[in-house]
């Protein structure tokens, strides 16, 4: 009798501390949900127009149609809004899967600053602009069928990648929640979560290898449609592969851009070693580009496009793997041969453009290249698109203003398991 | 009582042994009583460019029977064939008129539509399976499921579903063979229609040995090829030419694979 009153009474007590932790962290919440600094600064007055602009052409879509906004026709039915938006977007998210693999697969300490970053900007990119996708669906309500199971699809490479773009994002958001947690001050949380890392590391990379692919996948059902320069039974492979250099590009144009702007909530770990990190994920870079340019170059011999190259999608094509491809690769290599890190950056931003240019080229430049008419975007719909643009940069930035993202909070970095680092060097010695 | 994992194991093979050995002969019978009927056969239609007159008949009945609004140009009108048109969201076959090389006198008409191909590439596109193919042969559209992502679009070699961009609430639309008025035991409306014959329902296997038939018969007046019996790894609606096949836009696909000479390959 009397333990059952006490049992009540600790509920009752728990009950109450518990309603207490919620008050706290709402209360916490909300005052974090605060602009911190200055609000009128020039990028807050140019990217919140851009982001008003946005929200009222959405909305015009919403009401009127896809036809009220953008260019699309029966002859393209996809325009930027996939081929930019999601499919390039996509591609430049792949640097998440890269470093995650690289720092909690392979153990390379030495990337492990910019890991959560990394994550973070993953994540905001595959909510931002695989979420993109929703505006460009004509019934996005019904986005939930192939996930709910009243129409499974499993014949279409599209069921796959949606799939895979709902999972892959909990992966993330799993991979990223420590820092969630650190900054609500939930230890215990933050400790199960930490335990799911990398379960959820080795799930995701699973995951993007396959939906990497998966987005090149789609064309593949498309060949007589899409200019045989890049059409190719390969376009799977080159778009995974280009998947991890567009990422490791797009991780050192970011951390360039971060480290001038969140000067001050760098730590100094990361800052002493900010350029041995950018010249080793150069390095990596130009490993995935030899790769790319090998199939590439097979590729080209395989299906005989010797003649092709004299005409003006040839020319056009030519532009995209010398000026994009090839000459980054050659800059890359001058530049870690130099250790300079400024060439680096400049030619990670050539290494970016050149994969919007082969996913534009594939989903959008090269397809139906023969119609009279062709497809080109309206103002419009490069307005919606910078303005998610924006609306993602302003969320990353909520979140570094607040969470640590980069480097660990000093309270928590304790337990790490240096025996099983011991192991790994030990066969990584054996290996080699 | 302590079970060994030696003998686990061995129980646990056994059992499922005997299921998978026992197990297959009911599920065949299940299988048929479930679809409770031997084999359809596919259905298809014969289009004889020779014998159409471009009176539009198909249009009309089209129309009528899905209740799509009538076109901007008059039916009675000739004007519509002075240039090629192309399906519609409000338009599910249209009838162009091209130069016939052979006898001026007399232009070729052809129609064009869904082709109901064998192995559609817009339903294998389809992520909620809402094009779907029938085993009667119809590709059909099941709007509850869509969501209008336009991947069949993107699939269909021959560009046929055609979406309503000026809807907030839109749908992917193409002719579905009339697959209700088939499922009612009757003709699809527009070979219903047809005058001449030019539009010709039937069994799929019926129609090949007529369209081969008319092709021996009368060698001179034919192309000696029955387009949709290969092309795409077939198609449920078959085309008789007499003049070339890339005269009257029939090219499509045999142009796109001499183009990108994917074909050796695939």
């Amino acid at each position: 009798m009397a333990n059952r009153i006490d049992a009540a009474a600790a509920t009752a007590e728990g009950a109450a501390t518990f309603r207490q932790v919620a008050r706290d962290t709402i209360r916490f919440i909300l005052k974090e949900l605060k602009p911190k600094g200055r609000m009128l600064t020039p990028f807050n007055v140019m990217s919140g127009t851009i982001i008003l602009l946005g929200i009222v052409l959405i909305a015009i879509r919403f009401a009127f149609g896809l036809s009220s906004v953008t260019n699309l026709s029966q002859n393209y039915p996809w325009g930027i809004w996939i081929g930019f938006d999601v499919v390039t977007g996509v591609a430049f998210a792949g640097g998440a899967y890269v470093l995650t693999f690289v720092v909690h697969i392979l153990k390379f300490k030495k990337y492990e600053p910019i890991v959560r970053v990394t994550v973070l900007n993953g994540f905001l990119a595959y909510v931002f602009y695989a979420g993109a996708l929703l505006l460009d669906l004509g019934r996005p309500w019904n986005v939930v069928n192939p996930i709910i199971g009243n129409s499974f699809g499993i014949s279409s490479v599209l069921f796959l990648v949606a799939w895979h773009f709902l999972l892959y994002m909990i992966c993330e958001f799993l991979e990223f929640s420590p820092a969630v947690a650190e900054w609500l001050n939930w230890k215990r949380v933050r400790r199960i979560v930490e335990g799911l890392t990398t379960g959820a590391v080795i799930f995701g990379i699973t995951l993007s290898t396959l939906h990497q692919s998966g987005l090149g996948a789609l064309f593949l059902l498309a060949p007589s449609k899409i200019h045989p320069l890049w059409y190719s039974h390969n376009i799977p492979v080159m778009f995974f592969v280009s998947s991890i250099f567009a990422g490791l590009s797009m991780v050192i144009i970011e951390s360039t851009f971060t480290h001038r702007i969140f000067k001050d909530r760098i730590g100094h770990d990361l800052h002493a070693a900010h350029d041995g990190i950018l010249l080793g994920l150069g390095k990596g870079a130009v490993g995935a580009l030899f790769a790319y340019i090998f199939i590439k170059l097979i590729d080209f011999v395989h299906y005989k496009q010797w003649e092709r190259l004299a005409t003006s999608m040839g020319y056009w094509y030519l532009v995209e793997v010398v000026g994009f491809v090839l000459l980054p690769t050659a800059l890359f290599l001058q530049a870690i041969r130099k250790r300079s890190v400024k060439m680096v950056r400049f030619t990670a931003f050539l290494t970016a453009v050149g994969v919007i240019l082969n996913r534009l080229n594939v989903s959008v430049i090269a397809f139906k290249w023969y119609e009279p008419v062709r497809y080109y975007p309206s103002w419009m719909e490069i307005e919606v698109t910078m303005a998610i643009i924006c609306m993602e940069l302003w969320v990353f930035r909520w979140v570094i203003n607040r969470m640590p993202v980069f480097g660990v909070h000093p309270a928590v970095e304790v337990e790490e398991k240096t025996a099983r680092d011991m192991e790994v060097v030990e066969w990584k010695a054996s290996v080699l | 009582m302590t079970i060994s994992r030696r003998d686990f194991l061995k129980v646990a093979g056994m059992t499922g042994g005997v299921l998978l050995a026992g197990g297959r002969k009911p599920a065949q019978a299940a299988e048929t009583a479930r679809t409770g009927q031997e084999d359809v056969e596919f259905k298809g239609m014969l289009i004889d460019t020779t014998k159409c007159i471009g009176c539009r008949a198909c249009e009309e009945a089209c129309n009528e029977a899905n209740k799509l609004p009538q076109p901007a140009v008059s039916l009675s009108s000739d004007s519509v064939f002075e240039k090629i048109r192309d399906t519609g969201p409000d338009a599910f076959t249209v009838v162009n008129r091209f130069p016939n090389e052979k006898e001026p006198d007399k232009p070729v008409f052809v129609r064009r539509q869904c082709m109901h191909c064998n192995q559609p590439a817009c339903a294998s596109a389809c992520l909620t399976r809402a094009m779907e193919k029938t085993r009667e042969a119809a590709v059909v559209y099941n709007k509850d499921r869509c969501m209008g992502c336009r991947y069949c679009m993107i699939a269909c070699p021959f560009d046929v579903p055609k979406f309503q961009y000026n809807s907030p609430t839109p749908y992917v639309r193409k002719c579905i063979f009339c697959y209700e008025r088939q499922q009612r035991g009757e003709q699809p409306a527009c070979s219903e229609a047809c005058p001449t014959g030019a539009t010709l329902f039937g069994k799929k296997r019926d129609l090949l040995e007529i369209a081969r038939t008319r092709i021996y018969a009368e060698p001179d007046k034919y192309v000696h090829h029955i387009y949709g019996e290969h092309e795409v790894g077939g198609t449920g609606w078959l085309f008789l030419s007499g003049v070339p096949l890339e005269k009257i836009g029939l090219n499509h696909i045999i142009k796109g694979e001499k183009e990108t000479s994917h074909g050796e390959q695939d």
